[in-house]
């Protein structure tokens, strides 16, 4: 039973050593038997075949020997599949169907160069080197009482000849120049990262034209589709219809044009004017055609599905759910504010325009966009 | 080697003398290289002692101990195909026409880094399974992370010592994530473009500094041209720096405290029971390495990750239904999915939007807190100020085991609402319920995680303590020679036995007498009385360990002689004396 | 780099193309031989009696004798719709898709088997058509989706179409139960007609939002990501991260424990 534990007692320190005064409380004897069990000790060693049968062993050295073969088969075969598979040529796997040559051969052959290595490292380390576990002894991490106390003694004694506690001039000097000192990169790093919002956040393109220094002049948009940027008529749009719409000039524009986009994007729907129920809606669609910011004011993904028979707007990020005929009121989902109307009307040739700019910040809320 | 197979003594004229010593065999030609070599080395560093020492370190073998190093080698693929994708990524946002093989994109605009990205993925050879293994493998490297993480917990290694190492690895693991994120956004695809939106809304949503915070992260509105190769270098620089760095300390404390054990026969907390760096450990671990690697190569071989030429190029107009971050970013996700909007305030004409700020800023901080704070708290709850090597059996420590379920089915309960509208498609169920019924989840499935782990945790160490008492029950009914009846009980050796008693009994701190008493309620009674209160939630249902006295009471002598049968049996149990006797330990009586 | 690629021969790309090519023809032929002469302008006075006759069998139940539509028992909801004026497009999407009859009320008619032929479904149709005029189906060229342009028909798809069916066009979810359909094995002319009809839930794309020349390219591009091979291996389904992540953690995960146990277990 306990001849396992003979051979190595010489490296194992006695189980369960107490050395805690409230581990001795607990473990006092009571009695005459022990308060706990007792550590039998590591269990007999068991050899393996490999340690007893020589033939074994051999198997074991052809086994890891194949693996290693099979990993140079692997490398070997991936500088060939290098060449040799077409660019885009695909071949049929069953369960994936048809997919790249290239990637599958390249990555086959890899997996198997490195789990060729990989399987038979363990396998030789687990069959043919030994496996009688050793016992390492654990010391305390602690220093020595000594020890800790010279390294206390050497930082007072030490540190008292740089004078610094008799010294409080130095000492609040010192202070302050080190406390002050990061200023100067931090300045540089968040003056030079950005630059200021301004009013950008409150603003797009439906503002009209911008006349510098944060002022735009209103100047009526027609609204295009997106992508094709053609204008769009009034009775283009039909009810149950939905058109993806950016200012006249964002899909020209150069410089900025996916910033304009991502402010100035808008969604264009007709409804029976019958089934609007917000008066300011009403008023501010032409003959049921409304348009809504399709900027979500919860964290900012476009809120795109429109589900035209209940004629609710959906955010495909967190689920917030617009009510198009009460004013694009949240009725689910965590963001808060309505969707922003774009008032829209027609011009003289029949196409949309709109009427004036957003009133009030697209997009996420931010602190001072105003309630 | 002629030297070395010659022995000097074979010639008479050269035998040895009574106490002379014998010469040392010459070394052979490789030793002798190996020793040029090292003593070269040696001279420069005098590292042989050290070096020895590092090769001789013992190191138990469990497969939980290995889940730490599938983090560890799957983080070095990242770092190995990370430079490689360097060489053809270009991180700009600049924009360009492209012109590449990928057909249903031909003549589209987009940046410079989606570009990149696809040729990565159809022009350069090899390129794709490049890509795949970084993502496979950084997907990985999480999963490990937590798994890892899990076992440390579960087990109560974090405890003393190891309370830094715990610390290092909560920041690690919050750095792995960041870092991910900053890595799936850099393609400046559709989604990862999504992703970012929802980033600056996040931002935005900072009280009063929120929009100079967007401005300045983004250099202007979004999405801007700046945040492709900011992120660049955060994710190939800065954090991986930061990632090496913490890495390499944790490592090196592990190696410095020494490597905890299961409990176990002959496992103790003064010794590691296990197998040497060299040959076992180096062949062992090396091998795994490979293993790992080959194992993501093999997932990059048949499944296909990210395929960004799916998602199109970065627009902030189109958006793709199912749009999700990466696995370990779902949490934050989805615990924006299902705060409510009314969480969000307009006081005096300012917007205060926490149905953002709460999820997507505060989540992670918080979450991450008490994770680094949990071995602190733990530890003052219980006192326990002793150093722990021995871990413990996840079920000896029921509460710690059932908080730790409950607050992985708090995150889980997070991560899951961030694929309602996965799960909603698949199960063909309404998204609403699917999101009201995480909202109540929130708050039902921790406690009921915690109560339900708890109570399977406690039968456990009751089942362990009936092993140990009574044994199995073998089914066999044997007739005594007085015409009684009993079933037979197969007997369990000590080394069974060892694993099922050899934790220690505990109880609830007591209050310090008089606290309560005082009448003033000074803070330090306030927290003493805390303290005992939760030391009590801790420890009150504790199903403490069998003692021998509680064996010998349930196998009194007379059984013995009752039952001829059980002789074999009883010769273990009652004979505990005489183990102790020729046991390792000093005799106790 | 890019430049060597270009100009080094694509045999795969070849091959795709003579594949698309040959697939094309057959659709073609097929689509050419079964549709009616004239399905939408001037039907014969034969078919419509027919599609009359297998209206009032099948559908008038629901939509009324006259397909003038229905309340259900209560008369608080719309058992079925009206029928004039939805066009003879929206008789061959629904019922061609096995969508209509529907089996039971549900919150979404789902696609199933078909129940007629397509020479029933035209009949139906031509019916329909001749109560009110409506979008008509879309003849063999508006559906010839090899004249059509897949990247740009790519960019109308992620603006228009992805939100609710997926950048692949997987499905997705809609509020309360419905969802967006996958569209796989969706035919040109079904994708057509969804788009030119908006079938339950979804918006109608008229040929003023998106024209004739874009809703066949964007069919160009849903047959141009279907036919290509997956690049990287299996898809996951085209679900996105979600998918990827629980292969990780299940797959992944599982292979390298696997690995790891039968490292720590003993050799026998």
């Amino acid at each position: 039973m306990t001849t396992g534990m003979s051979d190595h007692s010489a490296d194992i320190a006695p189980a369960d050593h107490p050395s805690h005064p409230a581990e001795l409380a607990r473990t006092a004897p009571t009695g005459q038997l022990p308060a706990r069990f007792e550590n039998p000790g590591l269990p007999t060693h068991i050899p393996r075949m490999a340690d007893l049968d020589e033939k074994a062993a051999r198997r074991a050295e052809k086994q890891v020997a194949a693996l290693f073969g099979l990993s140079i088969l692997g490398t070997l075969g991936f500088i060939a599949s290098y060449y040799l598979v077409t660019e885009h040529g695909s071949v049929f796997v069953p369960g994936i169907g048809l997919m790249r040559a290239e990637n599958l051969a390249l990555g086959l052959c890899l997996a198997v160069s490195l789990l060729g290595i990989g399987l038979g490292a363990v396998h030789w380390a687990k069959t043919l080197m030994p496996d009688t576990e050793v016992v390492e002894l654990r010391h305390p991490l602690r220093s020595s009482d000594e020890d800790r106390q010279a390294l206390v003694t050497t930082l007072r004694e030490e540190g008292r000849k740089s004078q610094l506690g008799r010294r409080p001039l130095l000492k609040y000097s010192m202070l302050g120049a080190m406390t002050l000192f990061p200023a100067t990169l931090t300045w540089q790093l968040v003056g030079g990262l950005g630059r200021l919002p301004h009013n950008d956040l409150s603003t797009t393109e439906w503002n009209g034209r911008y006349l510098g220094g944060g002022k735009w002049q209103f100047v009526p948009k027609r609204l295009m589709r997106d992508p094709e940027n053609t204008p769009i008529k009034a009775s283009d749009v039909v009810i149950g219809s939905v058109f993806h719409v950016q200012p006249e000039g964002v899909l020209d524009m150069t410089e900025g044009k996916l910033e304009a986009k991502g402010k100035a994007a808008v969604l264009l729907m007709r409804l029976n004017p019958s089934d609007i129920r917000s008066t300011k809606e009403l008023d501010w669609s032409h003959d049921g055609i409304v348009a809504y910011s399709k900027i979500c004011t919860h964290v900012g993904c476009p809120v795109g599905l429109y589900e035209h028979q209940t004629h609710h707007l959906l955010c495909p990020c967190h689920q917030s759910t617009f009510d198009v005929t009460n004013d694009c009121h949240v009725i689910f989902g965590p963001a808060n504010r309505p969707l922003p109307q774009l008032k829209i009307t027609v011009d003289s040739e029949g196409y949309l325009i709109s009427a004036q700019p957003f009133e009030e910040a697209v997009g996420p809320s931010f602190w001072e966009r105003g309630s | 080697m002629s030297t070395a197979t010659t022995p000097a003594h074979q010639r008479p004229a050269d035998a040895l003398r009574d106490g002379d010593t014998a010469a040392r065999p010459a070394p052979s030609t490789g030793a002798r290289r190996l020793g040029g070599v090292a003593g070269w080395v040696d001279d420069r560093t005098g590292a042989a002692k050290g070096v020895t020492y590092l090769m001789k370190k013992v190191f138990p073998d469990h497969w939980s101990f290995m889940l730490g190093e599938v983090a560890m080698y799957s983080m070095i693929v990242c770092l190995l195909s990370g430079v490689f994708l360097t060489f053809w990524f270009v991180p700009s946002a600049g924009e360009t026409i492209y012109h590449g093989s990928y057909a249903p994109l031909q003549g589209i605009q987009m940046s410079e880094a989606y570009r990149s990205t696809l040729d990565i993925s159809f022009e350069v050879r090899g390129g794709l399974i490049i890509r795949q293994i970084h993502h496979w493998a950084a997907l990985m490297f999480v999963v490990a992370v937590s798994a890892h993480m899990f076992r440390v917990f579960f087990t109560g290694a974090f405890r003393k010592p190891r309370e830094i190492n715990w610390v290092i690895g909560t920041i690690l693991s919050l750095l792995a994530i960041v870092e991910g994120f900053a890595g799936y956004s850099l393609p400046d695809d559709l989604l990862s473009g999504t992703g970012l939106r929802a980033m600056e809304g996040f931002m935005q949503s900072t009280p009063v500094l929120g929009s100079y915070l967007a401005y300045m992260v983004f250099d202007g509105p979004f999405p801007g041209s700046a945040i492709i190769p900011r992120l660049y270098s955060v994710h190939v620089l800065l954090i991986p720096g930061i990632l090496i760095a913490l890495f390499t300390a944790h490592i090196v404390i592990v190696a410095l405290q020494k490597h905890t054990q299961y409990p176990g026969p002959g496992k103790t907390e003064q010794n590691v029971v296990g197998f040497p760096v060299l040959p076992v450990y180096a062949a062992k671990a090396g091998g795994f390495f490979f293993i790992v690697f080959g194992i993501i190569a093999l997932m990059s071989a048949l499944v296909q990750i990210n395929p960004i030429w799916g998602y199109g190029p970065y627009d902030p107009s189109p958006v793709t239904a199912g749009s999700q971050p990466d696995w370990y970013m779902g949490f934050a996700d989805g615990a924006l999915r299902i705060t409510p909007g009314w969480l969000e305030f307009h006081p005096f004409g300012y917007t205060l939007s926490l149905n953002v700020a709460l999820g997507a800023l505060g989540l992670i901080p918080v979450m991450y807190t008490i994770t680094g704070a949990y071995p602190f708290l733990e530890r003052w709850v219980t006192g326990d100020t002793r150093e722990h090597h021995l871990l413990d059996r996840p079920r000896n420590a029921p509460v710690r085991t059932g908080l730790g379920m409950a607050a992985m089915t708090a995150y889980g309960v997070f991560m899951f609402a961030a694929g309602n509208d996965i799960m909603a498609v698949l199960l063909h169920m309404s998204i609403n319920d699917i999101t009201h019924f995480f909202q109540v989840g929130l708050f039902v499935l921790p406690p009921l995680a915690f109560w339900v782990t708890k109570r399977i945790c406690l039968s456990l160490q009751r089942r362990d303590r009936d092993m140990v008492l009574h044994a199995r029950e073998s089914g066999t009914i044997i007739r005594t020679a007085h015409g009684g009846y009993f079933e037979r009980h197969d007997g369990i050796d000590e080394f069974e036995r060892w694993p099922l008693v050899q934790h220690e009994a505990v109880a609830p701190l007591e209050l310090p007498a008089g606290t309560d008493a005082n009448g003033v309620a000074s803070p330090t009674a306030r927290s003493e009385r805390l303290r005992a209160r939760l030391s009590h939630f801790y420890f009150k249902d504790a199903v403490n360990p069998v003692t021998p006295a509680e064996l010998a009471a349930a196998h009194p002598g007379p059984h013995e002689e009752e039952v001829p049968a059980l002789e074999h049996d009883a010769d273990h149990f009652v004979g505990i004396e005489q183990d102790h006797a020729d046991g390792v330990g000093a005799p106790r009586h | 780099m890019n430049a060597l690629a270009a100009r080094r021969p694509r045999p795969a790309t070849t091959v795709l193309l003579l594949i698309l090519a040959l697939v094309l023809g057959a659709a073609a032929l097929v689509t050419f031989a079964t549709r009616p002469a004239s399905a939408s302008s001037a039907a014969s006075g034969d078919q419509i009696a027919q599609g009359k006759a297998l209206f009032q069998a099948s559908c008038a139940s629901c939509h009324g004798i006259n397909a003038q539509g229905t309340m259900t028992g209560s008369g608080t909801n719309v058992a079925g719709p009206a029928l004039a004026g939805v066009g003879a497009a929206a008789v061959d999407f629904q019922v061609g898709t096995g969508r209509m009859p529907m089996a039971a009320p549900s919150i979404q008619a789902p696609r199933s088997k078909v129940q007629f032929s397509q020479e029933q479904i035209y009949a139906m149709a031509a019916y329909i058509a001749s109560l009110a005029p409506g979008p008509a189906i879309p003849t063999a060229a508006q559906v010839d989706f090899a004249k059509g342009n897949a990247a740009v028909g790519g960019e109308i798809f992620r603006v228009n179409c992805a939100m609710c069916h997926n950048f692949a066009g997987s499905g997705g979810a809609l509020t309360r139960g419905k969802y967006a359909p996958s569209l796989a094995g969706s035919t040109p002319t079904h994708i057509y007609e969804a788009m030119l009809t908006g079938p339950q839930s979804m918006p109608i794309f008229s040929d003023s939002d998106i024209s004739v020349v874009g809703k066949r390219d964007v069919i160009a591009y849903l047959k141009a990501i279907s036919k290509e091979p997956t690049q990287g291996g299996s898809r996951l389904g085209s679900l996105g991260p979600v998918s990827e992540g629980l292969f990780a953690w299940v797959f992944g995960l599982g292979l390298m424990v696997a690995a790891a146990v039968w490292l720590g277990k003993k050799a026998a």
